[in-house]
Parts: structure tokens; sequence; C-alpha cells
């Protein structure tokens, strides 16, 4: 009965089980049917690109930290999940060392100028991602059909009558390491979200928004909703935590303003693809749709009438 | 059927299981006594007694002429050794009387009314004021006034709250199931006391046995049992009334502003002490429970026992203790002094081991924006923290930081492990600080 010995903090005593280590671990548990179907359908060179983009980003993590004095925290798994999320953001033929630049500006200039994790406004792997484009256009740009890597035209920029639904959907086309298959990418999703990692109302209005603005466009939805980057994006990247709203209305507002940024550069850009620059502009528009969105509080506009 | 309940919210490990299948037992009355005269919200009572005086089990030994008080009696009868500072469940130490039992359980003079529910409303309210009775669930509001409400407001409900939301927390049940009449007939006065036609009884579904028992006692249908989902705080005032009632409790107001008044089950058990009985508050059902304890189950103590008597009375620790707390484990106060006594509002006594009482670093906040989604005030925790840390006060209040129910629920679910609730404390009372300056 030693009074001195008992710990005195203040309540709640008892904490929920999850932690930001588990909650980045169940998101790489999530991308790997990903990375199976992508490693299927490209083989070598998924491995190759996935890989390296992920040392380097860890790497670079470890110096940033280091450098700027703070504690190293690897096994947060946050650096990891850049990592390969930028990693299945590239075409399979991308040389090594243009990975590696990319995932080394995703963690550097997405992440650790603006403080490192939870600070970054902007999704550190789209900044990668953005960054390649930009710099090395024509490799990132560069697209092979899967298992005898012939040079094609992604099916976005062929347009629906040149594929077949199930190649879309199963992921046998030309694309990004990941985006291809709509099934992988499905598996993966409906476990986040059971997993509770993955917020239903970025995606459904994501996708949700760019289903209904075809239609009344008189394009083919399910097309645009399967070709592209739409569904990896909707599912691993618009949904970050870190770079989206906290306020539900906000979380809607996000998927549905990403959607229309979307169609409008689909249809009308000059660009086959938006998804990176349609997350990303809706990631600077985070701040300004949490002031927006404020739910209700409780009790607030009630009058006192006794 | 669809359960009644409230938005936000969180499902910690109950841990029920320890306690709630044992009936509660009477915990002898120890040698000595401390009695603090602060058992309610609101200033320490004035002690009527001094040292060297002989007392009788109840009798009143402290009131005062403030507005909000309640009356504090003793637990036994003997000798006051002393009128003293003694440590305190708030961590303070608070002017209280000692008393040095006699063993005789002496009681003063009690009436007792054998049809209590034919008193008149004001007689039920001047019992329950005279018996010091507050709101046993840990608020310890005086019931009296809470009975009383300003400006002849209507009141349409009396809720009791069964929810017991609280982990580990089985004394409400316990008294549901094994005094249902008691309970049933508290109720009936507590209603009359302020004047509602309607009782509503609130219980979480997992307490079938005291929804079954409490059923069959209810009779009337001016009484209606509804079963509850079992979701924290669920027993939090505002929640209780919005899952029983659609109505919600006007920001910055009182449940009375919605027509509603709320009871705890040991309040309504005590106050049919008092009205039939005529017997004061000097006693209350406490959970000692966790996997800190030996014997955990519910014990009727007398207050003023101090928790490590009441603890050897449970066989004492299993090993050496993490964390000793009086009250749940989401709002309870962890303590250092196990000398400071059982009061009105200490609803448990629950001790952790030293694996339990995990200590955490916070991580940076991911804005996963959990804690917004169980807030049950619909607050956004996660930027009043943010204003909190950077002494924003103005913008913390704009984003409704005085509206904060300090449930805890933000710093349960947060996978950085935040304090959330202790920036959130620190913007309230900085803002009422704030205030009072203002005003003068
Ligand atoms: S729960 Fe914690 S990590 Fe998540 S948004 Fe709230 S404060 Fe940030
Ligand atoms: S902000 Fe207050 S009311 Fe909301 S969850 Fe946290 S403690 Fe509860």
């Amino acid at each position: 009965m030693e009074n001195s010995r008992l710990i005195v903090s203040p309540s709640p005593h008892v904490r929920d089980e999850d932690t930001i280590h588990k909650i980045m671990f169940a998101v790489i548990i999530g991308l790997l049917p990903v990375l199976i179907a992508a490693t299927y359908l490209f083989g070598f060179n998924a491995i190759r690109l996935v890989v390296l983009a992920s040392i380097a980003a860890v790497v670079t993590e470890a110096l940033c930290q280091k450098i700027r004095n703070q504690p190293i925290t690897l096994w947060d798994g946050s650096a990891l999940v850049t990592g390969v999320l930028i990693g299945l953001n590239v075409p399979p033929t991308l040389p090594s060392w243009m990975m590696i630049l990319g995932s080394v500006v995703a963690i550097t200039l997405g992440k650790h100028v603006f403080g490192g994790l939870g600070y970054n406004p902007f999704n550190p792997a789209l900044v990668g991602r953005a960054f390649l484009v930009v710099s090395f256009t024509l490799p990132m740009t560069y697209w092979t059909t899967p298992f005898d890597a012939v040079t094609t035209a992604t099916p976005l920029e062929l347009g629906p009558q040149a594929v077949a639904y199930p190649d879309l959907f199963f992921g046998t086309i030309a694309g990004s390491l990941g985006e291809t298959s709509a099934f992988a990418i499905l598996i993966g999703g409906i476990y986040l979200f059971y997993r509770g990692v993955l917020d239903y109302r970025i995606p459904l209005g994501y996708l949700g928004t760019v289903l209904v603005l075809t239609t009344i466009l008189g394009l083919d939805p399910l097309f645009h909703l399967l070709a592209g980057s739409l569904l990896f994006a909707a599912v691993y990247m618009a949904s970050d935590m870190v770079t989206t709203p906290v306020t539900p209305v906000g979380r809607w507002a996000f998927g549905i303003g990403a959607g229309i940024i979307l169609v409008v550069i689909r249809i009308w850009g000059s660009l086959p693809e938006g998804v990176t620059y349609s997350i990303l502009l809706m990631n600077a528009a985070t701040p300004l749709i949490n002031r927006w969105t404020r739910p209700r509080i409780y009790g607030q506009g009630v009058s006192k009438n006794a | 059927m669809k359960k009644k309940t409230f938005r936000g919210g969180v499902h910690p490990e109950y841990a029920k299981d320890i306690t709630a299948e044992k009936s509660i037992q009477d915990l002898p009355a120890p040698e000595m006594i401390v009695i603090s005269l602060q058992q309610h919200i609101g200033a320490p009572v004035d002690s009527l007694v001094k040292k060297g005086d002989s007392v009788l089990m109840g009798q009143l030994i402290g009131n005062s002429s403030y507005a909000v008080s309640a009356n504090v009696h003793s637990s036994v009868s003997g000798t006051v050794v002393a009128v003293e500072p003694r440590p305190h469940i708030s961590g303070r130490s608070v002017i209280s009387v000692v008393i040095k039992n006699d063993g005789q359980d002496n009681p003063c003079e009690m009436i007792s009314h054998s049809d209590p529910i034919q008193l008149s409303p004001q007689e039920i309210k001047d019992k329950i004021k005279a018996a010091g009775i507050v709101g046993l669930g840990g608020a310890a509001f005086p019931t009296s006034i809470k009975l009383d409400p300003p400006d002849q407001a209507n009141i349409d409900y009396l809720i009791i709250n069964g929810s017991e939301c609280e982990p580990y927390l089985t004394a409400d049940d316990r008294m549901m199931v094994e005094e249902p009449a008691d309970v049933i007939l508290g109720a009936k006065l507590l209603a009359k006391g302020c004047g509602a036609e309607r009782i509503l009884i609130g219980i979480e579904e997992n307490k079938p046995e005291a929804i079954r028992n409490m059923r069959d006692h209810a009779g009337s249908n001016a009484i209606e049992i509804v079963v509850l989902d079992t979701k924290y705080p669920q027993g939090g005032e505002k929640q209780m009334i919005t899952a029983l009632t659609g109505r919600e409790v006007p920001s910055n107001g009182l449940p009375y502003q919605a027509g509603v008044i709320v009871q705890n089950v040991g309040t309504a058990l005590a106050t049919t002490q008092a009205c039939r009985d005529g017997r004061a508050l000097i006693d209350r059902v406490v959970t000692l429970t966790g996997a800190g304890i030996k014997e955990p189950r519910n014990y009727r103590i007398r207050l003023g026992t101090s928790f490590r008597v009441a603890i050897e009375a449970a066989g004492g620790f299993t090993a050496e203790p993490g964390k000793v707390i009086a009250g749940g484990p989401l709002m309870g106060s962890a303590q250092f002094d196990l000398d400071v006594p059982v009061m009105k509002g200490t609803s448990s006594i629950l001790v952790f081991t030293k694996e339990d009482s995990k200590q955490f670093d916070p991580m940076p906040c991911i804005k996963c924006a959990r804690c917004v989604d169980v807030c049950p005030a619909s607050l956004l925790p996660v930027r009043l923290e943010a204003y909190s840390m950077n002494a924003m006060w103005d913008e913390a209040l704009e984003y409704g930081a005085m509206d904060c129910i300090e449930c805890g629920c933000c710093t349960y679910i947060c996978p950085s492990k935040r304090f959330l609730l202790h920036w959130m404390r620190l913007a309230k009372n900085e803002i009422i600080v704030a205030k009072r300056r203002q005003t003068g």
C-alpha cells in the first residue's frame, strides 16, 4: 500500500487500441492486392519500382528527421506508405533513378518542408508524381501492355471503343503499375473500409460525381470510372487523412469537388488524365472547406423556451 | 427493434462482467470515518460539530446558507475527534469531520412515512433536501435544487438515467436488479417533486436483468422503460435527453429548458429511503473493481470510509497497483492518496494494474478525424486542441469549447494518443477566467 507509487494522469484512463503505426500498416495491407496484381501484370518492373520507391522514401524520411533534429519515427510507417503509393503511380518502364528521385521529392518537398507527418497540405506521393510528370514527361507517359510489354497508349487515350470492360476491370490494359486492375483496388478498398481506415465519403463523392457528370455529358460513365487512375486514387490517395477535410460534410465536398475538376480536365483539358491535379487542388482547398463545413454544435440554435 | 441512441460516442471494452453477477454486500463501517464537508458541487458547508462532540448515525453535522449546497450527516455514531483539512478526491485538502466510530450505529430520530407518494411536492423536496441528497452518478449536484427549476419552468419528463455507460461500473445495474421497486418508487417521488407527468427510465441493452426487473415493477403506463444502445457516453445528461425525447438542451443552458430533469438510479433509491424511511444519505453503493483488486464486487459503503479500508475489505490489491481511480475509466479521477474518503459522488473505486495503466506519448495529429466523428457535442476537437495549444481563446470559444461535455471520447479514440480533453479543459478554464475578469 505505497501511496506515492500510484500513477496520476488526467482522464480518460483507457485508450482505443489503434495507433498511427497500426493505421499505416493497415494501409499497406490494403495495398497488397494491388501490389500482387501489379506484379502479375507487369512482372519484375513492378517489384523493382515499388521496392526502390519505398527504400528511397524511408531513407529520405530518416535523413530529413536527422537533419531537422527530430526523433526518427520510421516505425510509424507513413514514409513507407508514401513510397509504395508513388511506386504504384508510375509507368512500368520508368528508369530506376527517376523513381528514386520522385520518391525523394515526395518526402522532402511533399512532406518535410511543411514540418513532417501531419503538417503537409498536399498528398506527398502526388507531389512526387506531379514533379515526375513535369520533369520527365516522356518517360512518365510511355505506356506498355501487361505481360509482353509492347508499346501502346492508355485506354483513356484510346477511347471507350478500343477497350473491353473485362480488360478494364481485371487490369489487362496499359497504365501505371497500380491503377489498371479495378478488381484488386476494390478488394483493397473493401478491406480498408471494414478496417475503419477508409472514410467512404470521399471515394463515393469522387466516383459518384464522375459517374453523374459523364452520364449527363453523354459519355460512357463506366469507362470513365474504370479507365485511368481514378479508382486507385479514389481509394488510396484522395482519401489520405492528413490532406483532406476533417468534417463529415467537408469530406463529401472534397470528393465532389475533385470529381468536378477531374471531369473538366479529362473532357476539356489538354491532358488525358487529371486525377493528380484534381486531388492536389482539393488538398489546397481543404483548410477553407474545413472552415465552411463546421458541423452544427449540439444545442446551438436551440431556443431556451423552458 | 432499433434502439435509441445519440450522435458520436465510442465502444470501449466494458469489463462489467467482473462484478455484474455479484450481489451488493454491506461493507462494515470502519473505526474511523472522515466526512468531507465538500460532498457536492459548490462551496464546502460549515461544520455544526466540534472536537469532543458525540454524534448519532444520521445526525446533521454540516450545512450552509449558500443556494447550491447539500446537508452533510454522520454515517456512524461516535465521537468527533477532529474538524480539520483532510485529503479529498479533488486532490486538495478540504475541511472534514473526523469521527471515531463507537460501533453502536445509534440512529438519530427518523420520521418515516408508510405511503410517501401521498406527500406533497414541497414535502418531497424538503425531505430530499434534509437528507442531503445529491446526484449520485458522479456530478453530485444537489437534487432538491434540480427539482426546483427557475422561472416556474414546465417539466414534461423525469428521466431516470440507468444507462451506466462507463465501463467497469455496475452499481446502478445491481440496484435495479436487486431493488427495482424502491428505484421505481423513488422515480415517482422525484417526478411528483418536479411536477413531471411522465417518467422515462433509460437502460443500456447490456443489462437485460435490470430491464426485466424494472419492467416488472413499473406498473403504470406513466412509466416507460426504454432500452438504449450500449455506447459511451449514453449516460451523459444531454445524450440521454436526446436519445429518449429527441429534444436538445440549449447551448449554455440546462435540461429544464428542454422540459426535462434527469436523475440517476442511486439518487432515486436514496429518495425513497429519505421520503419513506426518513433516512439521510449516509451510505452508497460503490463498485470496487478492476484487475488490481482481489474480490471485486459492489459494496454498500458508509460515506467517509477511506479508499484504503474499502480496498482492504475487498481483499486488497492483487499486485502493486498502477492507478486507483475514483469513478469510471473515462471520466474518473486518478488518486495519489489512498486516505481519500468515499463521498456521495463516488460511484466506483477502480484499481488498474501496472499493465492497465499505460502511459502514452502524443504523436503528430494525422487529421484522421476520428475525434470529430466520435464527439457527442459535434465539436472539432482537433481544431480546438490547436487553438488551445496556441492560446487562441477567442477562436476556441467560437468553435464551441464551452459546449464540450468533457466525456473524453476524443482522447480515447485518437490514434496519435493526443491529450485532446486536457486541452479542452484548459480552454474552458481560460474562457471562464476571461469572462469573470470582463464582468469584474
Ligand atoms: S483523432 Fe487524433 S490524430 Fe485523429 S484528427 Fe483527432 S487529434 Fe488528429
Ligand atoms: S471535445 Fe469534449 S465533448 Fe467532444 S469528445 Fe472531446 S471531451 Fe467529449
